[in-house]
């Protein structure tokens, strides 16, 4: 009696799950069909799309690859028809893999069809996904270390801005990157040491320091820009760090040119992702950090100095977030612009949830936005069909469907955004 | 041989509040010290001072003869002092090693946690004080009788020899608590020295060496167990007699007010939680359901009061069929519902008192006038309350949050029990209340009953249960596996059937036909 009890509560459990397999498995094969039919049906049958995977000043020069647009797409179609039946009757356990999934035949689709009678260099694409990635990872870097720790950070966004204009006036000045990139860092960890005393000594909402801190920045940097920068050119022309191609591994194709030809801030920023995740897990500090984001009275009632890690945890956070600050003028463009952040801290944090807290899970979901970001530039270049404006939208829009997707399955630290109070 | 620890004239005043007003107290090596007091008496409070979670305005700590300056817990752990709070301060997503190693790690290799290490000394401790756990586990997958082994786990790690456990046994059943005991009465004999606080009278009796019981933030006497009783020590607690048996005259049961047909309700993590069940309720009796924590009570007071949806079968309200109605749909068939988790479920705890008070028909006049409330009756009917059921707040505006558990209580009995209610459905109505709190909650309850309220009495106590039932069915497994007359019924009959024994009045106890099937799956 007992085993026939057993299997009823397996049917029954496995029939709700069994209800929601069906409904994503039908969402995706409804998803691969319409693309069957617009982006493989509807495209004529002699276009041709190539992709590249060399540049023109490689040693080694790999084959274009030449596509039939149609077939390409048909057959991509179909697969990701086959990945939602194969969902629906027998269940793809691992989210993560589905996702995957899902998402690489709908790029590749839509990049095939993007690149109809025209060709795209792929390996450059990728290169580009990294560099653009980065200020994404380092701002969830930065979301991760405060939040653990059960302080609320949206002032990723001011810090980054912030640092971006000390960073290029400084080094400008001095003629110094890395005096540069030290302002910059140094003015991280001034802003989010208000942040800080704003949330744990004074025990004001986490979200309006926060956004207090996002205003400030853009009307500091906008009116300081327009003071200093604007009539002194000279203030806003810093140069930008080159590239360090690793001795042997840059050589590699493809591999090499994506990973290994980099400038130092980006190697620095994937050693942070591995240093933060170690940190976190793996040693004293870590352990009592997310003690103290979890349940600050437990940790307190163990000795543990809630606020001392706070601090600590917040200013550090301010200090990766300039990073990416720094990495947005000293890494790329050389110079200051207004606004010239654009929400990457928004979305920064949005990788951060979406990587539920977790440094390797950021790192995705900001190759993830990287992609798009990059990709909405080449095909600004590319195509004609969609207007600009749109294509701009790509990565945000991208962030949006995400975060939709992701809710109820990530878990925020249990004490973020309460204030501690000791009796 | 001098005390290891001495309290002398601890002192701590809060706003408005003396907490604790110069109280002394002796802790000797090797004995359980039970502190005894009503919520508020200050038990806890001085518990905190010793950790070093409050600073004393008065009087100093003698801890093996020399003055001990604790400052904070770091002070109090490293005097070997170690604490089991009320509320267990375990972290839910971490490992049962991680929690135990917090604040004192482990480290091999200059930084990496030694999590192996720790999780070794966790296994020998388990052997030595037969704490069974396994170190690996998430503190969220374990019960909470298995969380306050990991509690005292922690404590040994720190090498603590002078124990306070805040109330352990609050939450946990009464199985859990005797296992409690058994490894408390080991601490004390391999020479630990442990402050036990309570309000239960039967604990202090059955494991305490020494008695000391607190009143209103003072030291008012102390007893030895061998020599006193429940009612000496009640009335020490609360200052003056307490009638420990509930005085009720025979059920006058009249016609049915709740009918249950079949019903059966499912839990999406463990199948059915309750599993065909069907009884009935009249008008002036008590219906009490006993049993073991976890056997489908919770999850059978969530169907009938509209917090949980039935998966089959048919509820009957005074002729309405209410298997799927609302909480409103059942207050306004005048169905009052004192829920399990009071703080959870029975109250707002941010909004003042006032409005707790009337959370159940405020949209209705005279507390709502269209779109608005009227605060006048609302204030008018707070204050009317706070007064009737004697609930202690400085005012109706204070943050229910403030009161203590016995008030927050009276709050939910005071706003379900106003008005001509047909249906009461009271869960674990007195758990973790203290003597005078119980005392009053039960009498309102046997008036209520008199008055022609049907009562669902859910409750873990089995004193309860037989104090205050007419009848009384036991739940196993999701099952009423019997119903017994309250008259007839005797403590041990239905502990056997808590246990899932059935037993026939004329035969020896009998094995029940589920258990019996299970030990043939197993012989097979």
């Amino acid at each position: 009696m007992l085993g026939m009890v057993a299997t009823s509560v397996m049917r029954r459990t496995t029939d709700v799950a069994q209800q929601r397999r069906w409904i994503s498995g039908a969402v995706i094969v409804a998803l691969g069909l319409l693309c069957l039919w617009f982006f493989a049906l509807q495209v004529p049958a002699d276009m041709v799309s190539k992709y590249r995977f060399s540049g023109g000043g490689d040693a080694i020069q790999l084959p274009v690859v030449e596509l039939p647009t149609s077939t390409t797409n048909l057959i991509l179609a179909v697969l990701l028809v086959a990945v939602g039946i194969l969902h629906a009757a027998r269940g793809i356990k691992n989210s993560g893999v589905l996702f995957g999934a899902v998402a690489f035949f709908l790029l590749a689709i839509f990049l095939t069809w993007s690149i109809r009678g025209q060709s795209l260099n792929l390996t450059g694409l990728l290169e580009s996904t990294l560099i653009r990635s980065i200020p994404f990872l380092l701002g969830a870097l930065s979301g991760i270390m405060c939040e653990r720790s059960g302080i609320i950070n949206i002032a990723i966004e001011g810090m980054m801005l912030t640092a971006a204009f000390v960073s290029v006036i400084v080094a400008s000045y001095f003629d110094n990157l890395w005096l540069g990139l030290a302002a910059g860092v140094a003015s991280g960890a001034l802003i989010s040491g208000v942040h800080a005393v704003f949330s744990i000594r004074f025990k004001v909402d986490q979200i309006i320091s926060g956004t207090v801190i996002n205003i400030f920045a853009v009307g500091l940097t906008n009116f300081l820009n327009l003071r200093w920068l604007t009539p002194v050119q000279e203030l806003n022309d810093s140069g930008t760090f080159s590239k360090v191609p690793l001795p042997g591994l840059a050589q590699i194709p493809v591999l090499g040119t994506v990973l290994f030809n980099q400038n130092i801030l980006v190697y620095a920023a994937i050693v942070l992702m591995f240093v933060v995740n170690f940190l976190l897990f793996s040693t004293r500090w870590g352990l009592r950090t997310r003690a103290v984001g979890e349940h600050p009275k437990a940790a307190d009632t163990l000795g543990v100095n809630v606020f001392r890690i706070r601090y600590t945890n917040v200013i550090f956070a301010g200090m990766l977030a300039a990073l990416g600050g720094c990495f947005l003028t000293l890494a790329s463009v050389g110079r200051f612009d207004k606004l010239m952040t654009n929400g990457r801290g928004f979305i920064a944090l949005a990788a951060m949830i979406f990587g539920n807290w977790n440094p390797f899970g950021a790192f995705g979901a900001s190759l993830l936005f990287g992609f798009m970001d990059s990709l909405q530039l080449k095909l600004q270049i590319l195509t004609s069909v969609i207007p600009s404006e749109f294509l701009l939208m790509a990565p945000y829009l991208a962030t949006m469907i995400v975060l939709a997707g992701v809710v109820g399955r990530v878990r925020p630290p249990a004490a973020e955004g309460v204030p501690y109070e000791k009796q | 041989m001098p005390p290891i620890l001495e309290l002398r004239g601890i002192t701590k005043r809060f706003p408005g509040v003396l907490a604790n007003d110069h109280i002394d107290l002796t802790l000797n090596q090797g004995e359980i010290h039970a502190l005894l007091g009503e919520n508020g008496a200050g038990k806890s409070t001085l518990m905190n001072v010793l950790y070093g979670l409050y600073h004393p305005d008065e009087g100093e700590i003698l801890i093996r003869d020399k003055p001990a300056h604790i400052t904070g817990p770091r002070d109090a752990i490293a005097q070997g002092i170690g604490m089991v709070h009320q509320h267990f301060m375990l972290i839910p997503v971490f490992t049962v090693t991680e929690n135990v190693m917090l604040g004192d790690e482990s480290i091999t290799n200059g930084v990496v946690l030694d999590r192996k290490k720790v999780a070794q000394e966790i296994r020998d401790l388990s052997v030595r004080y037969g704490l069974e756990v396994n170190p690996d586990l998430y503190i969220k997958d374990l019960s909470v009788g298995i969380q306050q082994r990991v509690e005292i786990i922690k404590l040994l790690y720190r090498k603590a020899d002078i124990l306070i456990l805040d109330e352990p046994t609050a939450v946990l059943t009464p199985q859990e608590a005797d296992d409690l005991f058994q490894v408390l009465r080991n601490l004390k004999a391999q020479g630990n020295s442990i402050i036990f606080i309570t309000h239960k009278l039967r604990e202090v009796l059955e494991l305490a060496d020494r008695i000391t019981v607190l009143r209103l933030g003072k030291v008012v006497g102390s007893a030895d167990p061998k020599s006193t009783n429940s009612a000496e020590l009640a009335r020490m607690m609360v200052g003056r007699s307490v009638i420990l048996s509930v005085d009720k005259a025979p059920a006058q049961p009249k016609e049915v007010v709740l009918k249950v047909e079949h019903l059966t309700v499912r839990d999406p993590r463990a199948g059915d939680a309750v599993n065909d069940i069907s009884f009935e309720v009249r008008a002036g009796e008590v219906l009490g359901i006993a049993g073991v924590q976890g056997n489908g009570q919770t999850e059978l007071a969530q169907a009938l009061t509209g917090l949980r949806a039935v998966e089959s079968g048919r509820v009957t309200i005074l002729g309405h069929d209410t298997t799927h109605a609302t909480p409103r749909q059942l207050f306004e068939l005048d169905v009052a519902h004192v829920p399990e988790d009071r703080q959870q479920d029975g109250l707002v705890l941010s909004f003042p008192v006032e409005d707790n008070l009337v959370l159940n028909e405020y949209y209705r006049p005279p507390f709502a006038q269209g779109i608005s409330l009227n605060f006048k009756e609302i204030e008018r009917a707070a204050a009317e309350r706070l007064k009737e059921y004697d609930i202690r707040t400085p005012s109706i505006f204070v943050k229910t949050a403030n009161l203590s558990g016995g008030n927050q209580q009276k709050v939910i009995v005071a706003r379900e029990f106003t008005g001509p209610i047909k249906l009461l459905i009271a869960s674990q109505p007195t758990r973790g209340l203290d003597v005078g709190s119980i005392e009053y909650i039960h009498n309102r309850i046997i008036e209520k009953r008199d008055a022609g309220t049907a009562v669902l009495l859910i409750s873990n106590e089995l004193d309860e249960i037989m104090s205050l039932s007419d009848r009384i069915a036991v739940m196993y497994k999701g099952r009423i596996i019997d119903t017994v007359n309250a008259a007839e019924a005797t403590k041990e009959a239905l502990g056997l059937l808590m246990a899932g024994v059935q037993q026939d009045a004329a035969h020896a106890p009998e094995i029940s036909p589920e258990l019996k099937t299970e030990m043939q799956d197993e012989i097979a």
